[in-house]
């Protein structure tokens, strides 16, 4: 059985796709940086890999809108190839403006199943700012591949401008309760949903992160690939005891990876 | 077809644009008369398109479905209740959306889009008047120079008509002394008369007159800003009464010299590229490098501070053949926030808007560079109200053999990135003279507008084309733009550039423009001719511009052609050597200031508590958050620190090779109060603290190294630059004791704000930047208080050094007992300190700056969630000292003091011993916080919780 491979995914903008190809390789898969423009070159082929990585960052700029133009250039440019990637059930992760990216494209949480319709989003903070901090998270027991198995409070940092998440009604938001794909719920240290600043921007229903259906592809806003390492913790010198410990991050990527070499 | 479209936020959902103005209105103090303010954003979009391609544009591109709505034909409001603003960009000045909605609509599959403008509409509710109205948009909604009020609707501006070349010369042979002051005034070059005169001599014995350019360049590459001719000149200073004193070259004699002396086998290159080089590890060296922007933030304050960070992050990528950005620190002096608007001076800027400004423009051009950040500082003081300081830095890492350049004969002149334009017109001549009321109306052009996203794709190419040695030498495009780079460049060449080969924003653009324009986003490369196809290659597959604008001769002359005429043609020797000595005049007299009479029998808890809410000590976390400062991933000692990451750390660390303990420490010291009185001991003590916080960490004093940036006044003015020799002057004895040499430095000089008649000079400020390799980061230690029953000791010896503290600042005084520093002993202390922390001994570490011994055990015990109790009778006073009254001991700010938490009390004591430690008290399990004063009376009784409010408190409602 060979590694994994990921497509960590880049264009104008993206400034995470260093880290999460570090936190990849960590987790035991293999990553190439790929820029856009070399899949719509078809110079890279999205069937040569198993998993779809799409990087935090400001893809162009986040200009018009964040996310806007890279879910556009997935949905109208790349649809083609994205399309049987998903079909032929492979995974995808996006990060920050990657969950940003898959909401404004449709893919998430993608009730319709059509590839297109968009249910939700991701907009301004209730604070009105950019803000960069840790938060708790909690595994609301979806269906995802990604975290699976995952059951304790998770610290993470987040890091955005626009990272409210709004579902479009009232039905998209029962049906994401009811068909368990509310991944992560933003939750103060005990666990219990709490306001600002543990929800750092007012989502709905604290909601972090979410999948679609098959639970293959998932997006969240806080960053696991800043907490691969003990040392990235905040709180790293207050509890020394877990020295070389990893970090919290790591599980998400170990899953999707482990998932990806067992049946893909 | 034209198609105007408006979007709005649907009702019910935060108009988060609208809400801010309504906010800033208010602050303006006309709250009571808005009701309510919304924002709708305004797209022009031009080209062959029909109403099915603009409907689905709208639909699909410019909304966003879930929040958003759209109106394309006629207002997204019902106008008649709204008095209405519409802010456009200026005529040539660029939109930085229109290059990403250009692409986004044609990954539509819509085609035949000419131009995509955008402006901002803002929609006021209540019973202004039309003046009203008018000082809300001026204050608040846009700058006149980069922006306008529409009158009437925006429209796509008209194609500005195409250049016709014309050779300009200046008349220079037959002019009079006062007609080459006038052309040097009128022209915006900055040049003295002698400057000028030496420019006539030269073109009297080539028989002709200067073209425009050549005159330009001459006064771009002499100007303060690239030659620092006060730094580098002949300097007469003389202190009160006393003898003269000669100085040649201030900064070779100290700087400099600190560095030469030590001579240390780390440093890799100092000095002489773009950011100073040292070693990280066997693999890898790094580069730090930090910049003022003080005159372009003073005018636009979120454009002049972007392209402070962007352009100081071009110079480590600028720096050997180039280097990884990787991360940024900034620190800001501005005037207070509250300042009345009635006292402003005429022409400035309010300074919350200018705070608010910076810190937004710094945040987004480095948040979307991707660059954490890291380290800084904030400080305020009145004198900086018309004249804000910016520094921005940018640390870098390379592969080691990757830290040094050659330009070949032969090599091909290559300009990569941003499109050149007009924007940033006289930058470095213009940044070299002091500002005026008037600047605001005639600098316009001397404002870069910035794009980070530019930035990051050239920066991600150009490491590409690095890693494969496709160049042979690189440099930024800043100060000065192509005139600098390809003059530094060419330096012992020379070098012929065709000026019409530039890839140009729009047309219009004369050649001399060209050759000056300080556009962003632009790099310089020497290449090798057979490798210019393959590098343009590596930055076309990523849509970054790269071309061949000319070569580098060997001819050592700089020869500019535009459309195949000769428009420069003079000695590379004469540009670079050319210009005259002057000997300047420096005077020092120590000023005397008021004395205060401080009643030290009090209890002192409202004074500690006041000093929380001191805007100079208060948390930062406001403008902290707004940075990211841990993208990368290498974050390992936060800005932010202890539980809920609410205390305030003494230096960053930083881990760039995610699979490796080693770090990097980033510090700052700063300290504009102890300037006020003496600028020799103002450098003394900022070096000190930047140095103690890099030992409070856990970094080692031997592994560090420092920058310097001067900020002062008009140093053309004896008495300003009397400060500035004895700042030199501190610099050379304390870095020299200390043993940390300098690496890389910068001067901003002419920091005045003149209104005609009055003058206000900032205070001689001195920034230094200290970096720090770090061994083993599992070492670190951070502020926090970690375990009730440590005890707490102090570090070093308190003196009666209230001089330019920030109690004495608070209390409306400035005083005369200047810390000052004694660094021998100061070595040995950080050294034992250092050891401490590497044996485990120390389980948290803060430094003693600003409020002193109080502010500090205040700081640690809050971020702990831990209280403490303290007695200053623990201290007995070292020998020929008398015992100290409570308010000094608690408020001094004397230097090289730490604070330390400490389980073994023995293994400590020998670590540290023969140096000044004192155990004051213990950390407690409840939240109480009580200092006892030397005769054990109660002097401050409060919590950690009232403590952290009052330190939070006064940033947390901006």
């Amino acid at each position: 059985m060979g590694k994994a491979k990921v497509i960590i995914l880049r264009t104008a903008g993206t400034n995470c796709d260093k880290e999460t190809s570090f936190a990849f390789e960590r987790a035991g898969a293999a990553t190439e940086l790929i820029h856009v423009n070399e899949l719509s070159r078809m110079e890279k082929k999205f069937d040569d890999y198993t998993i779809l990585a799409i990087p935090g960052g400001f893809s162009y700029g986040d200009d018009i809108a964040s996310g806007k133009i890279l879910a556009n250039e997935l949905k109208f440019r790349l649809d083609e190839g994205l399309r049987k990637f998903i079909d032929d059930g492979k995974l995808i992760i996006g990060i920050c403006n990657g969950f940003q990216i898959l909401v404004k494209a449709g893919l998430l949480p993608d009730l319709a199943g059509d590839y297109q319709t968009i249910e939700a989003t991701l907009t301004l903070n209730d604070s009105n700012k950019f803000e960069d901090r840790w938060v708790y998270l909690k595994n609301s027991r979806a269906k995802c591949v990604w975290t699976n198995a995952i059951d304790k409070i998770m610290q993470l940092p987040v890091a955005h401008g626009e990272g409210k998440f709004i579902p479009k009604n009232k039905a998209v938001l029962e049906q994401l309760k009811k068909k368990g794909l509310i991944v992560f719920e933003y939750v103060n240290e005990f666990g219990r949903s709490a306001g600002y600043p543990d929800n750092p921007n007012g989502s709905v229903e604290n909601i972090a992160g979410i999948c679609n259906t098959t639970g293959r592809i998932f997006g969240l806003m806080p960053h696991p690939e800043r907490h691969i390492n003990f040392y990235q913790n905040p709180r790293w010198t207050r509890d020394r005891k877990a020295k070389n410990g990893e970090g919290d991050g790591l599980a998400i990527f170990r899953n999707g990876v482990n998932f990806a070499k067992k049946y893909l | 077809m034209f198609w105007r479209v408006e979007v709005k936020e649907k009702d019910g959902f935060y108009d988060a644009a609208g809400e801010g103005v309504k906010k800033d209105i208010s602050d303006l103090g006309l709250g009571n008369k808005v009701k309510d303010v919304h924002y709708a954003q305004v797209y022009l979009i031009e080209g062959d398109i029909d109403e099915i391609d603009a409907k689905k544009i709208c639909e699909d591109l410019l909304i966003d479905p879930i929040t958003q709505e759209y109106s394309y034909k006629g207002p997204a409001f019902n106008e008649k209740i709204y008095k209405t603003v519409e802010v456009a960009y200026n005529p040539g000045v660029m939109d930085p959306v229109e290059d990403s909605a250009k692409k986004a609509i044609h990954d539509l599959g819509i085609k035949g889009i000419r131009a995509v403008k955008t402006a901002k509409k803002y929609l006021i509710q209540g019973s202004l008047s039309y003046t009203d109205i008018h000082s809300i948009a001026e204050k608040i909604l846009y700058n006149k120079v980069i922006q306008h009020v529409v009158s009437g609707r925006s429209e796509i501006h008209p194609d500005i008509p195409p250049y016709e070349f014309e050779l300009r010369t200046v008349d220079i042979l037959t002019a009079s002394d006062d007609k080459l002051k006038k052309i040097a005034k009128n022209g915006q070059l900055f040049l003295s008369l002698e400057e000028m005169r030496q420019i006539k001599k030269y073109f009297k014995i080539l028989k002709r007159d200067p073209t425009d350019c050549e005159l330009e360049t001459i006064a771009q590459t002499w100007s303060e800003h690239c030659k620092h001719k006060t730094f580098r000149g002949k300097i007469e200073y003389r202190e009160g009464v006393g003898k003269k004193i000669k100085i040649n070259n201030l900064l070779k004699s100290t700087i400099m010299k600190v560095t030469k002396e030590l001579n240390k086998p780390w440093c890799v290159s100092v000095f002489h590229d773009n950011s100073g080089i040292i070693r990280f590890d066997e693999k890898y060296d790094i580069c730090f490098k930090v910049e003022t922007h003080n005159h372009p933030s003073a005018l636009e304050p979120y454009g002049g501070a972007g392209t402070g960070i962007g352009g100081v992050i071009r110079d480590p990528l600028g720096t050997g053949l180039g280097a990884k950005p990787i991360i940024n620190t900034d620190v800001f002096c501005f005037g207070y926030p509250d300042y009345p608007y009635n006292k402003l001076p005429k022409g400035a800027l309010h300074p919350k808007r200018i705070m608010k400004g910076v810190v937004a423009g710094v945040r987004d051009y480095g948040n979307r560079m991707g660059i954490p950040t890291s380290n800084g500082a904030v400080l305020f003081d009145e004198n900086f109200v018309g004249n804000p300081l910016v520094f921005c830095g940018n640390v870098g890492i390379m592969p080691k053999g990757k830290s040094f350049k050659k330009v070949n004969k032969g090599d091909l002149v290559v300009v990569v990135g941003g499109r050149t334009g007009r924007d940033g017109i006289h930058g470095a001549t213009f940044s070299s003279g002091e500002l005026t009321h008037e600047t605001h109306e005639g600098s316009g052009s001397a404002v870069q507008i910035g794009n980070p996203i530019q930035e990051k794709k050239v920066t991600d190419t150009i490491l590409q084309a690095r890693d494969r040695g496709l160049y042979n030498a690189i440099t930024d495009c800043g100060a000065g733009g192509l005139s600098s780079a390809v003059g530094e460049m060419a330096e012992s060449l020379g070098a012929e550039v065709h000026l019409d080969k530039v890839p140009l924003k729009y047309k219009g653009l004369r050649y001399d423009e060209i050759w000056i324009s300080e556009a962003q986003e632009r790099m310089v490369l020497a290449v090798s001719p057979e490798k210019i196809d393959e590098l343009i290659n590596v930055f076309d597959r990523e849509n970054v511009e790269a071309t061949v604008i000319g070569k580098f001769t060997g001819g050592k002359k700089l020869k500019l052609f535009y459309g195949g005429n000769l428009v420069c043609d003079v000695e590379m020797k004469f540009i670079h050597d050319g210009l005259p000595e002057v000997t300047r005049v420096a005077k020092w007299r120590r000023p005397k200031f008021k004395e205060p009479k401080i009643n030290n029998n009090k209890n002192l808890t409202g004074d500690l508590l006041s000093l929380m809410s001191n805007l100079n000590i208060a948390s930062k976390e406001w403008i902290i958050r707004q940075y990211d400062h841990e993208v990368q991933g290498g974050s390992v000692l936060k800005p932010l620190q202890g539980i809920g990451s609410g205390g305030p750390g003494d230096a960053s660390i930083t881990r760039p090779i995610l699979d490796s303990n080693k770090g990097i420490i980033l510090s700052c010291g700063i300290n504009p109060d102890f300037g006020k009185i003496d600028p020799y001991w103002m450098a003394a003590g900022v070096i000190d603290e930047a140095l103690r916080q890099i030992v409070a960490v856990g970094g080692d004093i031997a592994k560090t190294a420092i920058l310097d940036n001067f900020c002062w006044g008009n140093t053309n003015k004896p008495d300003r630059l009397g400060g500035l020799v004895r700042a030199s002057w501190g610099c050379y004895d304390i870095a020299k004791a200390y043993g940390v040499p300098f690496i890389s430095g910068k001067d901003s000089l002419n920091n005045e704000y003149s209104t005609g008649k009055k003058t206000i000079s900032i205070p001689p400020t001195l920034l230094i930047s200290a970096i720090s390799v770090m061994d083993d980061i599992s070492k670190a230690v951070s502020m926090d208080a970690k375990t009730a029953g440590n005890f707490i000791y102090i570090i070093g010896i308190t003196r009666n050094e209230l001089g330019g503290s920030q109690y004495y600042k608070m209390k409306g005084f400035t005083g005369n007992s200047v810390p000052q520093v004694d660094p021998v002993y100061g070595k040995k202390l950080m050294n034992a300190l250092t050891g401490a922390i590497k044996k485990g001994l120390i389980h948290s570490c803060h430094d003693c700056s600003e409020g002193g011994v109080a502010v500090a055990l205040a700081e640690m015990a809050f971020a702990g969630g831990l209280g403490m109790s303290a007695h200053l009778g623990a201290f007995t006073p070292p020998k020929q000292q008398k015992a100290l009254p409570d308010g000094i001991l608690l408020f001094s700010e004397s230097n090289t003091r730490f604070i330390a938490e400490v389980k073994d009390e023995l293994k400590f004591i020998k670590a540290m011993s023969g140096l000044p430690v004192w155990k004051l008290g213990y950390l407690r399990r409840d939240k109480t916080f009580r200092i006892f004063g030397a005769d054990e009376k109660l002097m401050i009784d409060t919590d950690i919780d009232a403590l952290k409010e009052a330190w939070q408190k006064p940033f947390s409602k901006l």
